[in-house]
């Protein structure tokens, strides 16, 4: 089989899922009910109204955070950076925090856009923190971030606590799509966006993952590559969190796995990351609606685990392969 | 004595020490060479007890160290490793009083004192004795833990490479060091070595080690001849006699 | 050792002196924290806030010693039970006692016994999770301390979703687990606490000398006649027993061991840990009680303390790796 017809394969199957995702939940929709009661129904109201909204949500965001997690893995050089690592969706939600507290009145997209800076903010403070690391190691580099991310999630904390909004806080940081609805996820479209652009950029990044030296010596501005690598992350992030919240890992164990069948060539690896990613989502959602059922366990719950178990796969193998 | 018999380790298939047997005279300087990988530190390691043996027994001074209390060896024989990293920051002092642990259990009697004193006087670090010992160059720490080992005040002392970090003069002062405490109180000094020459002049005895199996011992002037050097470390040595020492001279 | 040099220089010794001043403070603020703004019933008074303060003190005691002792086993300053994911596991083993024996046994259950069972599957487990990150001593500190934070995530996701599978209603109830709270403290183990931390301090007590010489190194400790293997073992053991006990009464913390287990370092400046683990415990206490004034009385913030300990607790970490504390 090629490897066009693999990925058309991958398409259809991960297709299929969303097709299935659409008559899963606790109101019962059918082909039948659909078809019998005519536009009108009950059947195909919840279907146009949460159904279709929450798939398609299900399938930008997890797109679009896989793909945020190769560019920053691409730009930090490190195979253990994401943005749940890095800082990045920590400041997204203190951001959005102190839009709630200070200016609730603001629309969406103006709480975006400040969620957005704070992310860019953080993320280039994490850069900061790596640079002036004497002795940097694969493995240090996560690590810093994950407790930098601790610390200014420990300030929205304190704040959340302070004006009893600890709970708002716990839904930007577990994503969940059951509150997916027409109306409510629309925002998602922008990572789309970026995504286009991120793969229209993608040599770009591919080179800027060799190094510093050796992007200049192609004749391209690092600086400019970096940041606008950078941008697309936080927006992803900040959107992401604003809509439906994070999922953890996800950004980090996708790009591991594609890498590991089909290299770091970005222009190459980005559609496979990008599948996957939504498949994944798409698969851990459909699971979370199923366990339990009728109740749900949220997609960021499902993924804490499976992606937490696929990191430390992917830290624990890595001796072996590499000494 | 040191006594070993039929001492193996593997490592899944990988045999490191294949069926050694050997016996160490009491007293006197022992030196261990051989070629990378020989298996030298591993047999020390496994003599010491800091790491199991896959078969074979070794017994110090009459007392099987598989089967022996550990505190009570530490008492008869002592081993000091090439890496040694601490997380604590200790003065030079500190580390030569853990040197009385086995004696005391962390409770200095005058007579522990002493051994101290004696033992930081022995390798010169009275200047150094309340610096910090991360603070202090390669060699300086060597000397530091030679004095805890000597402070541990054991019959038995096993040295894995004590020379390196030692530039020459450094290293010509372990080595006369060493002897002197072989004769002045009569221990029993093994130690690895890499640098032939060293051994041939400072031991009374030589053990050559390859792929992992005991190959000659005996006095330096019997294991020390181009034949043997050739049949172990591969390359043509030649052995000069100056000033009554043998000198190997390995550079084509 | 310490007494001699106290009797030989005919003066106190620096430790001897720093561990008089951390006492000193830790008592003032202890009186302070019993007696200021008090009004009314002094008898209620003194058993409300006596029960707080007994609490703050055991808690403070679990986390500085455990931390240190975990911290000379594994032969670096910068990880700790926490940050192993620790106190993360002891909350999944509540709430996995829970799903398999159902809530209503659980709640209708002795709290004292189940503490007790829950103490003891921790123990077994924690072990195996040494055995298997510490038996390979090329494994890489900085691998340890990433699995470490990875396996507290995978904890905590794992706790959550045991916790949804149970109850999805009562999740909520539930999830208070979650956050340390120094102000609704666990009375009912208060008095299980206290016997299991005399216990533990009791068998570690005769061990801090053979602490100080695992502080060499395994093969330093193994030289000087120490049964290394055994005496990690129980170390480990007694760490996870204060672990279970500190998370029991107000929930996991999990940087507040780093941050006073090195201010001890810095602040005692010898190695015995006859003088750092007291130095650290009195650190915590301090730092507890302190702080607990200072966000509650003068400030009004109530209940954040667990949050700035955190944020500040981070921070520390961040600036030991700056300076390659996990080289």
């Amino acid at each position: 089989m090629t490897d066009r017809s693999l990925f058309l394969l991958a398409v259809a199957v991960t297709l299929g899922l969303a097709l299935l995702s659409l008559f899963i939940g606790v109101s019962s929709v059918s082909l039948a009910a659909l078809f019998s009661e005519g536009p009108d129904s009950r059947a195909m109201q919840v279907l146009l109204i949460s159904r279709i909204p929450r798939t398609i949500a299900i399938l930008l965001s997890g797109v679009a955070m896989a793909v945020a997690g190769m560019i920053m893995q691409m730009l930090t050089r490190n195979r253990f950076v994401e943005p749940s690592t890095a800082g990045t969706v920590e400041s997204a939600s203190l951001g959005i925090l102190a839009v709630t507290i200070l200016t609730p009145s603001m629309p969406l997209i103006g709480k975006m856009v400040v969620a957005s800076l704070f992310a860019l903010g953080g993320t280039g403070l994490f850069l900061a923190i790596l640079n002036r690391i004497q002795w940097k190691t694969v493995l240090i580099v996560p690590l810093v971030g994950l407790v930098l991310g601790g610390v200014i999630s420990s300030i929205a904390d304190f704040f959340a606590y302070r004006y009893d909004l600890l709970q708002t806080l716990s839904t930007w940081r577990n994503g969940d799509f059951s509150g997916v609805l027409r109306g409510r996820y629309e925002l998602l479209w922008i990572t789309a966006a970026l995504t286009f652009v991120a793969y229209l950029a993608a040599d770009r990044f591919t080179v800027a993952g060799m190094g510093e030296a050796f992007t200049t010596n192609l004749g391209l501005a690092y600086k400019r590559v970096m940041t606008l690598g950078l941008v697309i992350v936080s927006i992803v992030t900040a959107v992401i969190v604003v809509t439906v919240g994070i999922v953890p890992f996800l950004g980090l164990v996708v790009p591991n796995i594609v890498s590991m069948f089909v290299g770091d060539n970005m222009r190459r690896g980005l559609p496979w990351v990008a599948l996957l990613g939504g498949f994944l989502v798409m698969l851990c959602d459909i699971a979370g609606r199923l366990v339990r059922f009728p109740y749900e366990i949220p997609v960021g719950t499902v993924m804490g685990v499976v992606g937490s178990v696929l990191f430390l796969y992917l830290l624990l193998s890595r001796r072996t392969s590499h000494g | 004595m040191i006594k070993v018999s039929k001492l193996s380790k593997a490592y899944g298939d990988t045999i490191v020490v294949d069926d050694v047997n050997l016996d160490l005279p009491r007293g006197g300087v022992t030196a261990i060479i051989g070629p990378n990988g020989a298996g030298k530190s591993t047999l020390l390691s496994m003599i010491s007890r800091l790491l199991p043996m896959t078969a074979g027994s070794v017994t110090v001074g009459g007392l099987d160290v598989s089967k022996t209390l550990s505190g009570e060896l530490a008492k008869r024989l002592s081993i000091l490793r090439q890496d040694n990293h601490i997380a604590a920051r200790l003065t030079v002092r500190d580390l030569v009083s853990f040197g009385r642990y086995p004696h005391s259990k962390g409770r200095l009697t005058v007579k522990d004192k002493e051994h101290i004193d004696r033992a930081i006087a022995y390798l010169n670090l009275e200047p150094l004795a309340d610096r910090f010992i991360d603070e202090m160059s390669g060699g300086q720490r060597q000397r530091a833990y030679v004095a805890m080992v000597l402070a541990q005040d054991t019959e038995f002392v096993l040295l894995d490479e004590p020379l390196n970090n030692l530039d020459m003069k450094h290293a010509v002062e372990m080595m006369k060091l060493i002897r002197r405490a072989a004769s002045e109180t009569g221990r029993t000094i093994v130690l690895v070595l890499h640098d032939i020459n060293f051994a041939s002049c400072y031991a009374d005895h030589i053990v050559v080690m390859r792929d992992g199996k005991l190959a000659y011992q005996g006095t330096p002037a019997e294991v020390v001849t181009p034949e043997i050097m050739r049949d172990v470390y591969e390359i043509d040595i030649k052995v000069h006699t100056i000033a009554g020492q043998l000198i190997s001279v390995y550079y084509d | 050792m310490a007494d001699a040099q106290i009797l030989q220089r005919g003066q106190l010794s620096q430790p001897v002196l720093m561990l008089m001043f951390l006492s000193a403070l830790a008592i003032l603020l202890m009186a302070l924290f019993m007696t200021v703004g008090a009004r009314g019933d002094w008898s209620f008074i003194l058993a409300f806030r006596g029960k707080k303060l007994a609490a703050l003190v055991m808690v403070g005691f679990a986390i500085a010693v455990s931390t240190v002792a975990f911290q000379t086993v594994t032969a670096n300053r910068i990880l700790t039970p926490a940050l192993m994911g620790f106190d993360a596991l002891y909350i999944l083993m509540n709430s996995v006692l829970v799903f398999l024996f159902g809530s209503l046994t659980i709640v209708a259950a002795d709290p004292i016994m189940l503490f007790m069972l829950n103490v003891a599957a921790m123990v077994g487990f924690a072990l195996l999770l040494f055995r298997f990150l510490f038996s390979d001593s090329t494994r890489s500190l900085l691998l340890v301390l990433l699995v470490g934070i990875i396996l507290g995530t995978l904890f905590r996701s794992l706790t959550d979703f045991t916790l949804r599978l149970i109850d999805p209603n009562e999740f909520i109830v539930l999830q208070d687990f979650f956050f340390a709270n120094f102000n609704t403290v666990n009375a009912d183990l208060l008095w299980v606490s206290a016997i299991i931390i005399l216990v533990v301090s009791a068998v570690g007590v005769s061990r801090l000398h053979a602490l100080d010489v695992i502080t060499l190194g395994r093969d330093q400790a193994i030289n000087l006649g120490v049964d290394h293997t055994r005496e990690v073992g129980i170390t480990i053991v007694l760490v996870t027993v204060l672990v279970s006990v500190s998370t029991a009464l107000v929930g996991p913390v999990t940087f507040f061991g780093l941050l006073v287990a090195n201010l001890a370092y810095v602040l005692i400046r010898d190695h015995r840990h006859v003088f750092i683990m007291p130095a650290a415990a009195l650190l915590a206490v301090i730092c507890l009680i302190g702080g607990q004034m200072l966000l509650e009385r003068l400030l009004n913030f109530d209940s954040s303390l667990s949050i700035v300990i955190e944020f500040a607790g981070g921070l520390v970490f961040i600036f030991l790796l700056l300076r390659g504390a996990a080289r």
